[in-house]
């Protein structure tokens, strides 16, 4: 990739936070949870590259990524599910596999079969029971909305009643720390909203949450701080605004007889890269980029201007940054 | 960042509701596996089928040996073996391959009544079983046995049932799902048949009989018949010294497996 600004090395994508979050850490206590130069490989495949994250008391961090960035094992370091192969893990400041930090905290992992056979109730009730001072389970039942269908048993739930009854068992234990992989996968719009809300009261009552999603407007809707990963290593952490802010943009491709070198000298254009014969442009203005395309080569073909996925604008996000 | 430690002011888990923890997990294993048709029904119906076709509704003399109490043994056995094979080794397989295992493990569960729960099914499961062969053996297969005896068989049958549960820990640990239907299947039927458990192993040729020594099951089923006078000079000592190097075997095959992962 033509890089309009200064090129960069990508052996280094890790963007710190801003200054004002900077400034926002200094003031902070130590964190409930974090993961030093934590690495994780399966076999061949290194899932996530000696990461750094923390997860300070009281605030909701949302994990944001696309799928195989590297969120879940990143979540699983930090519930003790995997041990790192090198870095650390810490919860409370302990391993996360010691039954004192298990005890606080609450876990929704993205898929476990429920046991079929029994009642929703029945299982809460087992769940709570490992903590030392849970919720009743009729108030677990409520949060998590499934009040109803407390008698059902487990192999009679739909997809996303299973996902709450999940739900359910992540904060049976009144746990002051939760971690939920990717909630509202599977949810319909108004059970997500639904569920949002909730996460939201749990917060409000001094939760310290850790959520992945790939949604980016799930992250917005609900955290304080996002932490971006992509293939295995933290892009960004910022807050849902200033991480908006930095990652408008569109994707405008075209035949063209000009140059890319050309190109890459517009201002419209943040970034040039060939591709399957066209060039592919990223810009912040596209409706400016594409008026200017047309008038500086009438001939060009085959234009085409779209959104930025999440990956693309962050790829785009890191280079600003590390360029700047 | 400094190196901060922030010693996790964890309330400790009360004794009485440790005690509560493991009677609950039990019991929520025992009603899970209770309401499983397919889990409780051949485990529990197949030993007793058997026995009454076997031992009651086929005639047949066997010498000094009394049929009906034979068979209450050698099909206890085969009762006992059942539970801790399939709800231990499938049991485990299944929560496994379906992730239920790795949410337990990052709960306060202690993993310790993970197990306790599915020795405990597999044990009073093993009971429904023994309880019913007794009562069909003695309602209609003349069998005669003292409450002594009686109690003894029960302790002999259930306690030799642990061994088993090494043996599905480790199928459990080998493999997921399914596949450790497959394996228990072909473990469980071919040993409990070569064992002489469904029928006496004076039925078979020569080289069979030689083999049963091979069998933790077998070991098992020697002390049963002695326990109810239908095998002498049974060495219980050489049994249950066979069936404590099994569970050690499989307990530290299905550790190392554990560890592996």
């Amino acid at each position: 990739m033509i890089s309009a600004s200064a090129p960069t090395s990508t052996s280094t994508p890790n963007v710190t936070a801003a200054p004002a979050v900077t400034a926002v850490r200094g003031a902070s206590p130590a964190p409930v949870a974090s993961l030093r130069g934590a690495r994780k490989a399966y076999g061949p495949i290194t899932a996530l590259h000696a990461i750094d994250l923390e997860v300070r008391a009281g605030e909701v961090l949302a994990v944001l990524g696309a799928n195989g960035a590297g969120k879940s094992t990143a979540l699983g370091l930090l519930t003790g599910r995997l041990a790192p192969d090198a870095g650390e893990a810490r919860v409370f400041g302990l391993d996360p596999r010691e039954d004192a930090v298990r005890r606080r905290i609450g876990v929704m992992q993205q898929e476990a079969r429920l046991p079929e056979t029994l009642r929703v109730a029945e299982l809460v009730a087992l769940w709570s029971g490992y903590y030392p001072d849970p919720r009743p389970v009729g108030e677990t039942l409520a949060l998590a909305g499934m009040a109803e269908l407390a008698k059902r048993p487990c192999q009679a739930l739909s997809g996303g009643q299973q996902r709450r009854v999940q739900f359910a068992l992540a904060i049976c234990g009144r746990a002051p720390l939760l971690f939920v992989d990717e909630p509202t996968t599977g949810l319909d719009v108004d059970a997500r909203r639904a569920f949002w809300d909730v996460l939201l009261g749990l917060r409000e009552t001094g939760t310290s949450l850790v959520l992945t999603t790939h949604y980016l407007e799930e992250a917005d809707a609900l955290a304080d701080r996002i932490v971006l990963i992509g293939g295995g290593r933290v892009l960004a952490e910022d807050t849902p605004a200033g991480l908006k802010a930095r990652t408008t943009g569109s994707r405008v491709a075209a035949r063209t007889a000009l140059s890319a070198a050309e190109l890459a000298g517009w201002p419209e254009v943040d970034a040039v890269e060939p591709s399957g014969g066209r060039l592919w442009m990223r810009s912040r203005v596209p409706d400016a980029l594409v008026r200017r395309l047309l008038a500086a080569d009438p001939g060009c073909t085959g234009l085409e201007v779209r959104a930025l996925s999440l990956e693309e604008a962050f790829v785009a996000l890191t280079r600003a940054e590390t360029a700047s | 960042m400094t190196t901060t430690t922030l010693i996790a002011a964890a309330p400790a888990m009360p004794t009485v509701r440790l005690l509560a923890l493991y009677l609950r997990e039990a019991g929520s294993e025992i009603l899970r596996m209770a309401r499983t048709p397919s889990f409780a029904l051949p485990t529990i119906a197949f030993p007793v089928v058997f026995y009454v076709m076997f031992a009651i509704v086929l005639p047949g003399q066997w010498g000094g040996l009394h049929k009906a109490t034979y068979l209450l043994a050698t099909y206890g056995v085969f009762g006992v073996i059942g539970p801790a094979l399939f709800g231990f080794g499938v049991g485990l397989a299944m929560e496994r391959e379906g992730g239920l295992l790795e949410l337990k493990r990052v709960s306060p569960m202690p993993i310790a009544a993970y197990f306790f729960a599915k020795i405990a099914m597999s044990l009073v499961t093993g009971l429904c079983v023994v309880l019913l062969l007794g009562a069909v053996g003695v309602a209609f297969g003349g069998v005669e046995i003292v409450p002594g005896a009686a109690l003894r068989l029960l302790g002999v049958l259930l306690l030799g049932s642990l061994p088993f549960c090494a043996i599905g820990l480790f199928v459990g640990s080998l493999v997921k799902g399914q596949a450790a239907v497959a394996i228990v299947n072909l473990v469980y039927l071919p040993m409990s048949v070569l064992s002489g458990l469904w029928m006496p192993l004076f039925a078979f040729p020569a080289a069979v009989q030689k083999l049963a020594v091979l069998w933790p099951s077998w070991h098992l089923a020697e002390m049963a018949l002695g326990v109810v006078g239908q095998a002498r000079d049974v060495r219980y000592g050489l049994h249950a010294a066979v069936l404590l190097l099994t569970a050690a075997l499989f307990l530290s095959l299905a550790a190392w497996r554990m560890r592996a992962r």
